[in-house]
């Protein structure tokens, strides 16, 4: 018999062969930085930057407990935790607020005629022309007090003192909101764009009211448009740096900013490694619970 | 399309491959190299110069350390360069192939943090103060109890840069202390003061210079150059000086240990020690420079500047801070990130 007549056990060993660049690229490219994060944050911090190759669970530590440079006493880490809650805060603001503005505007495009419809995606997907930066600088340029906004607000004679919005948690809010915008939109319209409208008719006939429409038959067919543009919007930004330092002003950390202190000025590498690890692990977490969440009512999905 | 694209960069990449004779790589502090000054370099000797910025020392100093920065020469402040000459970063400077090494003024030829500058040559030097928006407030600018304890008219307008040792430093001072001091007492004071200012402040954020023309800032605590390019656009601003003391520094160039250029980083040193291009530098970001007989070629307006030359009577006030010993340096360090929290 020759080799050829036993394809079970070499079509599995070839299967490997084959798929060995992908796994060395998965293993190097994916695990082999985050590995190295976690390495880092149990070794000792050097002096001014980088890590002293001694086990220290100094970094974890410091995660949740803080030491009191005075008087040595250990308390909960009060402001990590109240920076972890501000970003958690923020990201699900977002995500609502996103969602808010992202199902109409969706819903609008998914109505369009076939032939514009591409017209106003194109239109959604202009800001990503533009470097991030760029767009962040533009929303300061609106908000700032003598910026757009403000002066318009002044010369209308709504107000007499300029608002200040720049450099408060509503900025950062503000900017995070429209630069996620485009990811809710896009999963939400791809799956309007597959929603059987028929459907809607038939609940009318049922005499269902317009809001029992919405709940009981649109929402719960777009709920993997839903979910999966809630993953796009929260995950990023949980983890936002550049809008919330620009528009935050450095007073209203979230974690991405408080992760990169450890690494400049705070010289701390294990913490920010840690601290890191942590954030890996929270997003972890609520994509379980995301898909959890999603599998259970729609084994299809 | 896509090939077009490609062809051209491929096209613009030889093109300037060719001119250059050759490059530098500098990693300065953002918005503090003149512009005019590269051009110029670049125009005598062909050698094309990029410059990367950085916003604070310890930023520079992570990254030159993290190694294959591929940068050339970079600018410490004073306190900076012995940490870069204890862990090797940066390469002694060969004297010989620096003729222009005697321009240096005499005060900074040998100064305590590069006995015999060997390893550093003078960038430029300045001071830390409060400026302030006059029609913001009215009353004495020369204090920094402006940011310690902000006064009615400042609350939640005036801005803080987040550069540890600077902020540190002026709030030892206010409360009496000497810089680097470790007397815990004192610095229990200082961290308590400061938390329960930091309330009272905007934000704590480079970028003064715009800011403050701009009027988004109504007071900031800020170096003296760029308070004065923020008067020239904004005339309505004074530069304070703390009578409680505030802070010199000096930044200098310095030739990184693992530089690849090395040729063009001297001969780049060499040209900046050269009094016109020192004044060239000054001129753009407005700071004093070290090298002697720059002043003829400096801009009328800087020998007059009120943020350049310091009246007699706040020129005590001013001092130099030394590098100060690592257990110092963590408690600093540790008081900064529970304020930047």
């Amino acid at each position: 018999m020759s080799r050829r007549h036993t394809p079970g056990r070499s079509k599995g060993v070839n299967g490997w062969l084959l798929s060995t660049p992908a796994l060395i690229l998965l293993l190097l490219a994916a695990s082999g930085p985050l590995i190295i994060v976690a390495i880092y944050s149990v070794l000792e911090k050097g002096d001014y930057s980088g890590v002293r190759w001694i086990l220290s669970g100094e970094g974890w530590f410091r995660v949740l407990f803080e030491k009191d440079i005075f008087d040595q006493t250990i308390s909960l880490a009060d402001a990590n935790l109240s920076i972890f809650w501000r970003s958690f805060k923020l990201s699900i603001a977002t995500t609502v607020i996103t969602f808010a503005f992202g199902l109409p505007t969706a819903w609008f495009i998914a109505t369009r005629p076939a032939k514009s419809r591409a017209f106003w995606l194109f239109l959604i997907t202009i800001p990503f022309w533009t470097n991030l930066l760029i767009r962040t600088f533009a929303i300061m340029e609106v908000i700032r007090n003598q910026g757009i906004l403000n002066t318009f607000l002044m010369h209308s004679g709504l107000i007499s003192e300029p608002i200040q919005i720049l450099y408060t948690d509503t900025a950062v809010l503000i900017g995070m909101t429209y630069v996620y915008l485009p990811l809710m939109v896009l999963p939400l319209y791809a799956a309007i764009d597959r929603f059987d409208f028929r459907l809607i008719e038939a609940g009318y006939d049922l005499y269902a009211s317009r809001w029992q429409v919405l709940r009981g038959v649109i929402l719960p067919i777009i709920k993997p448009g839903i979910i999966a543009g809630s993953i796009l919007v929260f995950i990023p930004s949980l983890g936002a740096y550049v809008t919330p330092r620009v528009l935050g002003g450095g007073k209203n950390m979230m974690i991405g900013n408080f992760i990169e202190l450890q690494f400049g000025q705070g010289q701390n590498w294990p913490l920010g490694a840690a601290l890191s690890t942590v954030l890996l692990l929270v997003v972890l977490v609520s994509l379980l619970v995301y898909t959890r969440a999603s599998s259970r009512d729609n084994p299809n999905g | 399309m896509r090939t077009i694209l490609v062809a051209t960069t491929a096209l613009l990449s030889t093109t300037f491959g060719a001119l250059a004779e050759g490059e530098l790589n500098l990693f300065n502090w953002g918005n503090y190299t003149s512009p005019e000054m590269i051009e110029k370099f670049t125009a005598q000797t062909g050698i094309a110069v990029t410059v990367t910025d950085y916003d604070s020392n310890t930023t520079a100093l992570t990254k030159v350390e993290a190694g294959g920065s591929g940068f050339d020469l970079v600018v410490p402040s004073a306190n900076y360069i012995p940490v870069y000459v204890r862990k090797g970063l940066i390469a002694e400077l060969d004297h010989s192939r620096l003729p222009n090494i005697g321009n240096i003024a005499a005060e900074w030829k040998d100064v305590p943090w590069d006995p015999g500058r060997s390893h550093s040559v003078p960038w430029q030097w300045g001071s830390v103060g409060i400026a302030v928006n006059t029609t913001v407030y009215g009353g004495d600018v020369n204090t920094s109890e402006l940011f310690m304890d902000p006064p009615e008219e400042l609350v939640g307008k005036i801005n803080v840069v987040p550069e540890m040792t600077d902020v540190i430093n002026m709030a030892i001072f206010n409360l009496g202390g000497e810089a680097c001091t470790e007397d815990l007492e004192l610095l229990k004071n200082v961290r308590d003061k400061m938390m329960a200012a930091k309330p009272k402040w905007l934000s704590m954020d480079y970028g003064t210079t715009d800011k403050l023309s701009s009027g988004d800032y109504a007071a900031s605590v800020n170096w003296n150059g760029s308070t004065m390019r923020a008067r020239i656009n904004n005339p309505d601003i004074v530069y304070g000086y703390p009578k409680e003391g505030y802070p010199l520094f000096m930044d200098s160039v310095a030739l990184l240990s693992d530089a690849k250029n090395v040729d063009e980083a001297y001969q780049f040193i060499n040209f900046i020690l050269e009094p016109e291009n020192a004044a060239m530098i000054s001129a753009f970001a407005r700071y004093a420079n070290g090298v002697a007989g720059s002043e003829e070629f400096m801009p009328e307006d800087m020998k007059t500047a009120p943020e350049i030359v310091t009246p007699a009577e706040f020129a005590a006030g001013g001092k130099f801070l030394p590098t100060c010993p690592q257990s110092a340096i963590d408690l600093y360090t540790a008081i900064w990130t529970e304020l930047l929290k």
